[in-house]
């Protein structure tokens, strides 16, 4: 009666990325921010920080008109969505994948975020109560697009729009981890076999007063406002909270085999995914690092890699003290010996911490960092902390031999996942139906 | 070292493989406007008994809508760990709820089985809204630091999946999926997907709890509410008289396992199985391109590997916007026939849900299949003009029942539809 369950043969590869990072908007900007390891946090110029215990972040200069957008699409969408929107045709453009001929029922959207269109909506809800003034909110002042704003989902809906997607679609909200969940949602679309094609990716536009305030009062972001741009330091010893971000990274998964056929550009291919929850504490961590250790094991476990195997872990990094305690412990559980000898960096010392989206933007580092074969450095880090003892690639890029390299992320809620990513033609599969 | 370690590891980046076993569905926890409790909805249903009513939790005197589904008698500290009540917003107080009965209801001790082989997978359609909203007051009416320390952890919509996960220790995979009204769905779609990449089992399903004034005001928006008065009259999707709908709030929680995981735990009952499921995007609205829901629905079929006519019931959408209703009419009869299957929308009694709606349609699938019994629509007096289906109005109709199909639709385009075969299927 049983059945029993085969391998369906389908991998999903990396060939398009688009990037709205602070630091500059598009791919090549992204990157080269992170190859100088210079910092993009900065007094927050969004709104006036004055009264707040962390008045920093890593805001993007990004200018709607000047990406391409119609007035109307600006007037309706979140800032998240234009930053989804952007990216996602950056990496249309960039994958060479002609969306118009292909069916668009094949044709998947997984987009992740932490706190959706917030922006919008706090923005509205000043206006509707008078700046706070009335609880019983006036209607009458509603914008037609309000709703979107309330649900996330909207995120989803605009990229959809913009590749005319009629497959699947998705926002995945997991908070801090959801960059990660929302491309392995997609890889897994593709290799269930229901999409051939994924636009994957994450965007968050957090920069507003009610969100900065959330985390001023669980002091989880840096108070270091007299030194903004040295102000994200993970693994450093006097790291003391980790500094806003802001962004999008949007990539093309196809399924591997369509993609060789028509001969596209591979970044890598997407050879491991896993989530696993701590069940802890919805902020706290537990120093022993285990939830995310067993997250990295079964992710290598997916891919038949060894610890050994990995040439570069891209960490969480979020510059808290009980997050980059966490993360090295889970390192040194998960690979043994071998995390002393693999470079680990994190790029938030540079882009800040975008929430949901930054699990995307660092799958994105990743995938550019195989392609050029160099380690994005990890800035700020000057004094090294006896709890981080590992090689966190301070301050400067380091040229590097890399076929397989890991992403992590931690969030709220208790979240850990792992992705891994390997260059292509360097992990060999077994092959399907034996 | 975990409860992995016998199977083979599959060749696959997400550990997805080729299907086997239908999942089964063996624990459920409702609250919705039609009652706490499994057994105390299903006799609402039946009964036709309405949760509509006016909007108490605030004043909605400002409003052109002052009806909904609110959750009757739903008390937080009766149902809450009193450390929680404050930490969370009413859409999480209503998820813990539903999360504790359906555990109880499936019989499971989590502590007894393998911490990573739990999932938790919610719906969620807005979030913390009420919960939001005071803290943006404290904000804009004080300063900063009035904003409490749980604005990071009430709002969010991962709040309640890792509320849950937190509560009975469910270590493995989580995530939220954010549909709309869809969601419900796409959490069941998601459930099976993690127990064919290693979960035993899965809580999933999803509510919400948007009555505060910005969440209605955000609701209003959209021009889909109705704004008739008698409770009676208002939410009347298929009827000539369509209005649009009303909001609601709460849901139901789904425990969903795999098939021989259960049976070797000695599961006490299964109330049914998750045979199929698909999910589809339409075109933007100015595509010359049609909806997607017929092929969504024929998507589902092919996954479950069954024909239109081997579903017995299909409980729909039912937005209660005429363009909308007229679509899914459109889409049931191209896939079924001309009132080829019996048609239902019991969520005429509890308003829509959001991300609680369709997990809350699941779980009455559930109930029909188990009682071979087709729920009314209570409201509509009959089809539009022009819509071909045979919508199941005025009592309860019994019915053989073996497969119940429910499909949901959520705003900006999201299509989902999921397969239930009965237990003995």
């Amino acid at each position: 009666m049983t059945a029993t369950a085969a391998a369906t043969g389908r991998r999903a590869v990396v060939t398009g990325i688009g990037v709205v990072a602070p630091g500059g908007v598009g791919r090549e900007a992204f990157w080269k921010l992170l190859a100088d390891g210079r910092t993009a946090t900065r007094r927050i110029s969004l709104f006036d920080p004055t009264g707040f215990r962390s008045r920093m972040a890593a805001e993007a200069d990004f200018d709607p008109v000047a990406a391409g957008l119609t007035p109307r699409q600006i007037r309706r969408m979140d800032r998240a969505a234009q930053f989804a929107v952007v990216s996602a045709r950056e990496a249309v453009e960039d994958s060479g994948f002609d969306f118009a001929a292909a069916d668009p029922g094949r044709t998947g959207v997984s987009i992740g975020s932490a706190v959706g269109c917030t922006m919008g909506l706090e923005e509205e809800y000043v206006l509707l109560s008078d700046a706070g003034k009335h609880w019983l909110v006036d209607h009458t002042y509603g914008v037609p697009h309000l709703y979107g704003y309330m649900v996330p989902s909207t995120l989803a809906v605009e990229v959809a729009w913009e590749v005319g997607a009629e497959g699947p679609a998705a926002l995945v909200s997991t908070g801090c981890t959801s960059g990660l969940d929302s491309i392995g949602h997609g890889v897994q679309l593709i290799e269930e076999g229901t999409s051939d094609v994924v636009l994957a990716g994450a965007t968050d536009a957090p920069l507003s007063p009610i969100t900065s305030a959330c985390f001023d009062a669980i002091k989880a972001t840096s108070p270091n406002n007299d030194d903004p741009e040295h102000a994200s330091r993970p693994f450093d010893a006097e790291r003391d909270g980790f500094v806003l971000g802001e962004g999008a990274a949007v990539l093309v998964l196809e399924e591997k085999s369509a993609a060789e056929a028509r001969g596209a550009r591979i970044y890598g291919e997407i050879v491991g995914y896993a989530g696993r929850s701590n069940a802890f504490h919805m902020t706290g961590l537990k120093a022993n690092g285990r939830e995310m250790a067993e997250a990295i094991r079964v992710c290598l476990d997916r891919a038949r890699l060894d610890p050994t195997a990995v040439d570069y872990i891209n960490a969480h990094g979020s510059g808290t003290k009980q997050n980059d305690r966490h993360e090295t412990a889970a390192f040194k559980r998960s690979l043994g010996e071998h995390a002393y000898r693999v470079p680990v960096s994190s790029i938030k010392s540079m882009v800040g911490h975008s929430l949901g989206a930054i699990g995307s933007i660092e799958v994105a580092a990743c995938a550019l960092a195989l392609e050029r074969q160099v380690v994005p450095p990890t800035a700020n880090l000057h004094h090294p902390d006896p709890e981080c003892d590992l090689d966190y690639v301070p301050l400067t890029a380091r040229e590097h031999a890399m076929d397989v390299v890991l992403s992590v992320g931690s969030g709220f809620g208790g979240f850990q996942s792992a992705t891994l990513l390997a260059r292509p033609g360097t992990v060999a599969h077994e092959g399907v139906g034996a | 070292m975990t409860g992995t370690a016998t199977a083979p590891a599959p060749l696959s980046a997400t550990g997805v493989t080729t299907p086997t076993r239908a999942p089964v569905v063996t624990g459920l926890g409702v609250v919705a406007p039609t009652g706490i409790g499994t057994e105390e909805h299903w006799r609402s249903v039946l009964a036709g008994r309405s949760g509509i009513g006016p909007i108490t939790l605030f004043d909605p005197s400002p409003y052109p809508v002052r009806l909904a589904g609110q959750v009757p008698g739903f008390s937080a500290k009766d149902r809450v760990p009193s450390r929680l009540i404050q930490q969370t917003d009413r859409w999480t107080h209503l998820g813990l709820a539903a999360a504790e009965a359906a555990l109880a209801d499936a019989g499971v001790v989590p502590a007894e089985l393998s911490e990573y082989e739990l999932a938790v997978v919610t719906a969620s359609s807005s979030g913390g809204t009420e919960f939001g909203q005071h803290e943006m007051e404290n904000l804009y009416q004080h300063a900063p630091d009035w904003v409490g320390a749980y604005q990071s952890i009430a709002w969010f919509y991962a709040a309640t999946t890792g509320q849950i996960s937190i509560r009975h220790g469910l270590r493995g995979p989580c995530g939220v999926l954010c549909t709309e009204q869809a969601g419900g769905l796409d959490a069941l779609g998601q459930a099976r997907r993690l127990i064919r990449t290693g979960a035993k089992l899965v809580m999933t399903g999803g509510t919400d709890a948007s009555l505060c004034p910005y969440g209605l005001t955000a609701q209003l928006t959209t021009g889909h509410l109705t704004t008739v008065p008698d409770p009676a009259r208002a939410y009347l999707p298929f009827d000539a008289d369509a209005s649009g709908y009303l909001p609601g709030e709460g849901g139901a929680l789904l425990v969903v396992e795999d098939a021989d995981a259960a049976e070797a735990r000695g599961a006490a009952r299964i109330w049914g199985r998750v045979l199929g499921y698909a999910a589809a995007f339409d075109p933007p609205p100015d595509s010359p391109r049609g909806p997607v829901l017929a092929r969504t629905v024929r998507a589902a079929l092919a996954d479950a590997g069954l024909e239109p006519a081997d579903v017995d019931v299909v409980f729909a959408d039912a937005l209660g916007v005429a363009e909308a209703d007229r679509a899914e009419a459109a889409a049931l009869t191209e896939v079924f026939g001309p009132r080829g299957v019996p048609v239902t929308a019991p969520k005429t009694l509890t308003g829509r849900l959001y991300g609680g709606g369709a997990a809350l349609d699941a779980a009455t699938a559930l109930l029909a299949l188990r009682d071979q019994t087709v729920p009314h629509t209570a409201g509509p007096t009959a089809p539009a003009p022009g819509y071909e289906i045979d919508l199941v109005l005025g009592e309860p109709r019994p019915a053989e029942l073996r497969t119940a199909l429910v499909v949901a639709r959520g705003h900006g385009g999201f299509n989902a539809a999921l397969l239930l075969g009965h237990r003995d299927n």
